[in-house]
């Protein structure tokens, strides 16, 4: 009990400090975690809008797919991404193994089908007559796609949100691709298993902390914009 | 009067039903014309066809000017609008859903302003501008959806059964709307309606739509 005690101690005295360790670690998995958001986003939005707004062949598997992809183990991810990377890997040329953008590009593939299926759900929401509306004012066709995309904006900052708290707390994938070197590659969920590993807490117990802390911000956040989602009502 | 609509043997099926068996008329006058039927008769996608909004399955609705045929490109859909029955409301407020018209076409922001002000004073919400559109009465939403189309300034305005879902007081307010709007003679307005009485008070011309056959009432 007392070292469970001094180990919380010692982290929140690395908290308030403002240990150079562990503000390295956890500007580094913000760094990774947000490029690989920026990345899913850039590619997930426009395939959720392509999904919830148009019909074709096919859609109803790829959105399937994508579901299933939500669900992703982050360990097969990190397996795939270090066969690719690998020395002998298709993409072993490009010497990313054990680097921060292996973790990027394993954070990606998991944040992106989130991102996606969370947007064409939020896209394909968005009530039909209001598209008809957009078009008896005269808008063209990408000034109607881009009010839907408008007025599903809470769902697809929901969407974002939720991928961003998946990636964050992620350590499977990174783990096996990035290698989890000092000052390189170990980013808070990493250097938490490794850390307990060595039964050295007050640091992992730290990391746990601002792990939690960077949750509840992400969850406030996204309560938050649900709640300016909802339409106000007047008694 | 600029613009004019000619309807010729139009005719739609749905599931393989004839809603629209033969209607045609020209639409070349200033003034209300009002199109009754009865529910299911065909009315609403009459009207549709001739929004543009839907295409006719037979015949054709044709667009005049001076010029003579206009093409059914952007430039002639900014010059008509459909109030559909249920408008479509922006999640934003009523301010905004009413500048979205003006703001696609590019108008710059003080004419926006002065235009949906405007807009609003004439259906009686200006008080209202800046609450969510969301939390509109019916009565208050079809009102909205009428300053909307307003403020874009169309020669041609059609209302799908404006007051089918309103209290006994908004529909009073929408009719006197719609009379004032008589009285300004800048739109030509087409309207659809279920409402014998209604009708009357507002027609200026008065067509019926019975057994998918469009014709003038006597």
């Amino acid at each position: 009990m007392d070292s469970i005690l001094s180990g919380f101690i010692k982290a929140f005295s690395l908290i308030i400090h403002l240990d150079p360790e562990l503000l390295g670690i956890v500007l580094l998995s913000l760094e990774v975690s947000g490029l690989a958001l920026i990345i899913a986003t850039v590619a997930g939005l426009p395939a959720g809008a392509v999904l919830g707004l148009t019909r074709f062949a096919g859609r109803d598997f790829v959105i399937s797919v994508m579901n299933t992809f939500m669900g992703l183990p982050p360990v097969v991810v990190g397996l795939f991404g270090y066969l690719l990377l690998s020395r002998s890997g298709p993409l072993g040329f490009m010497g990313l193994l054990y680097t921060p953008s292996a973790m990027v590009l394993v954070q990606t593939i998991l944040a992106f089908p989130i991102v996606a299926s969370l947007c064409q759900a939020a896209i394909a929401s968005v009530d039909p007559v209001l598209r008809q509306a957009a078009e008896t004012l005269g808008a063209t066709h990408s000034q109607v796609t881009v009010a839907i995309i408008k007025e599903a904006r809470y769902g697809i900052i929901s969407a974002l949100i939720a991928a961003f708290g998946r990636v964050m707390a992620e350590v499977g994938a990174i783990l096996i691709v990035g290698g989890n070197i000092a000052g390189y590659t170990r980013v808070m969920t990493t250097t938490i298993a490794l850390e307990t590993d060595k039964g050295n807490f007050e640091l992992a117990l730290a990391l746990g902390i601002v792990i939690l802390l960077l949750s509840f911000i992400i969850n406030a956040v996204l309560h938050a914009v649900q709640k300016k989602g909802m339409v106000p009502v007047i008694i | 009067m600029s613009l004019r609509i000619d309807a010729s043997h139009v005719r739609k099926d749905y599931d393989g039903k004839t809603v629209l068996r033969d209607c045609s008329y020209t639409f070349d006058r200033h003034g209300v014309y009002v199109l009754m039927g009865r529910n299911g008769s065909g009315k609403s996608t009459f009207l549709r066809i001739c929004a543009l909004l839907e295409n006719a399955d037979g015949g054709e609705i044709s667009y005049y000017s001076e010029g003579g045929v206009l093409p059914k490109d952007l430039s002639l859909k900014r010059k008509i609008t459909l109030v559909l029955p249920r408008i479509g409301v922006f999640n934003t407020t009523v301010f905004k859903n009413v500048a979205y018209g003006q703001k696609i076409r590019g108008i710059s922001h003080g004419e926006i302003e002065s235009r949906a002000n405007n807009a609003l004073d004439f259906v009686g919400l200006r008080h209202k501008k800046d609450q969510h559109a969301l939390t509109l009465s019916s009565g208050e939403t079809q009102r909205l959806g009428i300053a909307r189309a307003l403020v874009i300034e169309p020669e041609i305005l059609f209302l799908d059964e404006p007051t089918a879902s309103v209290d006994e007081e908004n529909t009073g307010i929408i009719e006197s709307i719609i009379s004032k709007m008589k009285r300004e003679d800048r739109t030509m307005v087409v309207m659809t309606t279920h409402d014998k009485d209604q009708s009357e008070r507002l027609a200026d011309f008065l067509l019926v739509l019975k057994d998918g056959v469009l014709g003038e009432k006597a």
